[in-house]
């Protein structure tokens, strides 16, 4: 199975940019989560990003957090979870990035957390509450098992600071857009540019932008500005969400072949 | 008396945490998205830089001497301590920190001043803050009326019904009140919507964290301008009777009333320092707050720390009477003395609290707010375990005015039932 840094450079070397759409995990319900990780790979997804329900996500704005509400409304347990991905992962082209929220892997405990990620085959782990001087007990155990964990910059980080999580970032290095939580916006702030540039001065590693992308065009900009990858998440999550889990699939496909195009 | 002025250095050596990493052995830290981050270093250096700055200080104890009503009384409860004493008429001797005679009603205000003092100073207009029993809201509001500075307050839609009048408070003074109705409308989740604020508008806003909670530098921070509550009670007792007090004695929700009581007492060892938590219905019923008694080792609001939550590490929704205890984490500090074993943590229910809080009434002729009522309801457990005449100092954290509907309603409604 392709590790993420592998995904990336494969499409680097044919010059494209990655299209990441996330969903969360259990909104509806686990079997629809399955059936949607099929269609978004199927439809142009270079990478899929899942979200572990949690109580209090506190980066997510009010699409992902609703989402949560319900998936955990339904039960939906990361055991739960972790069985679905075992029977889908493999059926996948797309490698899987888990999100979630640092309290459900210390519950865990971090070593058994990531054995089971690494036995699933998930490649991946976004943790939006652990900034760089809290992450050194999750990236030395995570590289052992070849799972790469994504480290955010956010638009007030200062240049060092890039640089130093540029330094420790795996797999890719996630570009928060906005200062803000997780959502839908009507269009992107232009320092994400500069953002961009800047980051290029100081890391060859990829770079994913993220949170407030939720149109075609979002992607382009983006794509334009040189990122290597654009995240959509609040946006697959409401078309998922509204009307019946069939209408919800259709669309999300749809919407994500959209987006493949528009940064074709 | 003299006021004493904020000092971190000495503090910090006086407790030795936290770290340079917020670390208070292993709890604290700082879990947070990262466009918080800088913003916590801008804090942490703020603070360092002002609490080293004779005119930072000199506005401050200005302030709390002529605005909040400082040095407040440590006044001899005479009749609960002759409701406690035994046939012999020996037995503890009661002491109230009267923090419930603070403008505004709560110590809450020690923190919220000296903060904006702070928000004003790194050039920040636009204040956000996060609350539960109203008391840290109204008391951010008014020192936002007072600087002239925008102000909104999160709060659950559940706290606003039983804490009317603080949110008719805050509106007075010109605060914008954010209805919170995410998970049960308490203060958990008014906390989460803040920090989402924060993390939207962290270039123009301060928020003024209410508890010894959350992402370093605020536990420290917040300990640290609260701190004056046990250093004025370390004068008075020496001034009264000579010698440091044998028990101090507080509640704990967050925990920004009991480590300001305790923080100049840590080192001293002669000292017992008990926190009270909220036991709810009962610990075992699951409708509980009692996060040290019962919690594990988490991560919430950006700090690790005791906290309750199910078998998934999913946070539990907690329950108490009491607004400002109805909260499923605590203070990281309050972990770290919990497990070197300083400190002791006990819990108790509603309806002792509620008992206590009649009794406090009845006694002395001070209604104490149903956190503060808390503390007071755990003389009924300890007294009788004392020997001699020990002199327990209990932290009278803030004044009942805002609870009376909720235990108006509460005492209806068990006469109905019976």
């Amino acid at each position: 199975m392709t590790s993420i840094s592998d995904r990336f450079q494969s499409l680097r070397s044919q010059s494209q940019c990655a299209l990441v759409p996330f969903i969360t995990a259990g909104d509806p319900d686990l079997q629809t989560t399955a059936e949607a990780l099929k269609v978004l790979d199927r439809n142009g997804a270079d990478i899929i990003e899942l979200g572990v329900p949690y109580s209090d996500p506190l980066a997510d704005g009010p699409v992902i957090q609703a989402a949560a509400t319900r998936a955990l409304q339904k039960g939906t347990k990361l055991d739960d979870v972790l069985k679905m991905l075992t029977n889908v992962i493999p059926e996948l082209t797309a490698p899987i990035v888990l999100f979630t929220y640092y309290n459900q892997i210390i519950h865990r405990g971090i070593e058994n957390f990531l054995q089971q990620l690494s036995q699933v085959g998930v490649k991946g782990l976004v943790v939006p509450d652990l900034p760089l001087e809290e992450a050194e007990s999750l990236l030395k155990p995570a590289s052992e098992l070849g799972i790469e964990v994504v480290l955010l910059v956010a638009p007030t980080s200062s240049p060092e600071r890039i640089k130093a999580i540029a330094q420790k970032s795996q797999g890719f290095i996630y570009l928060v857009s906005v200062t803000g939580v997780t959502g839908m916006r009507s269009g992107l702030e232009s320092r994400v540019a500069d953002l961009l540039q800047q980051m290029r001065q100081t890391t060859d590693k990829p770079i994913g932008v993220g949170f407030g992308i939720s149109a075609p065009e979002h992607a382009k900009q983006v794509k334009d500005w040189g990122a290597d990858a654009a995240i959509v998440g609040s946006a697959f999550v409401k078309r998922l969400a509204d009307g019946t889990p069939a209408a919800g699939l259709t669309a999300i496909g749809e919407f994500c072949q959209n987006l493949k195009q528009a940064i074709a | 008396m003299t006021l004493t002025p904020i000092n971190p250095q000495q503090t910090n050596e006086a407790t030795q945490v936290p770290d340079a990493l917020g670390r208070f052995g292993r709890f604290g830290g700082k879990y947070v998205p990262e466009t918080l981050m800088p913003a916590l270093s801008e804090l942490e250096a703020a603070f360092q830089k002002y609490c080293a700055d004779a005119d930072f200080q000199n506005e401050l104890q200005q302030l709390l001497k002529d605005y909040v009503g400082r040095p407040t009384p440590l006044y001899f409860a005479e009749r609960l301590t002759a409701h406690y004493a035994r046939p012999d008429g020996s037995g503890v001797q009661i002491y109230l920190k009267r923090e419930d005679l603070n403008h505004t009603g709560a110590h809450k205000i020690n923190n919220a001043l000296a903060q904006v003092l702070l928000a004003k100073r790194m050039g920040k207009q636009r204040i956000i803050a996060e609350t539960g029993a109203g008391q840290h809201g109204v008391a951010t509001a008014t020192v936002c009326a007072r600087f002239g500075l925008n102000c909104i307050i999160y709060m659950g839609v559940h706290d606003m019904e039983r804490q009317a009048l603080n949110v008719f408070r805050m509106r007075l003074m010109g605060a914008e009140v954010r209805p919170v109705s995410a998970g049960t409308g308490t203060l958990k989740d008014a906390t989460s919507e803040a920090i989402r604020d924060w993390v939207t508008n962290v270039e123009t806003t301060h928020y003024i964290l209410g508890s010894v909670a959350g992402p370093h530098p605020y536990p420290m921070l917040v300990r640290d301008f609260q701190a004056i509550i046990g250093q004025e009670t370390r004068a008075q007792a020496v001034e009264k009777w000579g010698v440091l007090p044998d028990i101090l004695l507080a509640c704990v929700g967050g925990g920004s009333n009991a480590m300001g009581l305790f923080a100049d007492f840590v080192k001293e060892p002669s000292v017992r320092l008990i926190g009270i938590e909220a036991a709810g219905e009962g610990v075992d019923t699951g409708k509980h707050a009692a996060t040290l008694t019962k919690g594990q080792v988490g991560v919430l609001h950006g700090a690790m720390s005791y906290l309750l939550q199910d078998e998934e590490g999913q946070v539990i929704e907690p329950h108490s009477i009491s607004a400002g205890l109805d909260y499923p984490g605590v203070g990281p500090e309050h972990s770290y003395l919990k497990d070197s074993g300083r400190a002791e943590y006990y819990s108790v229910t509603d309806e002792e609290a509620l008992e206590a809080f009649g009794r406090l009434s009845r006694l002395e002729g001070i209604i104490p707010a149903l956190e503060t009522a808390h503390a007071i309801a755990f003389l009924d457990k300890l007294c009788p375990q004392l020997s001699g005449n020990p002199r327990i100092v209990i932290n009278c954290s803030g004044r009942g005015d805002k609870d009376v509907q909720t235990v108006a309603k509460f005492l209806n409604s068990s006469e109905s039932s019976q």
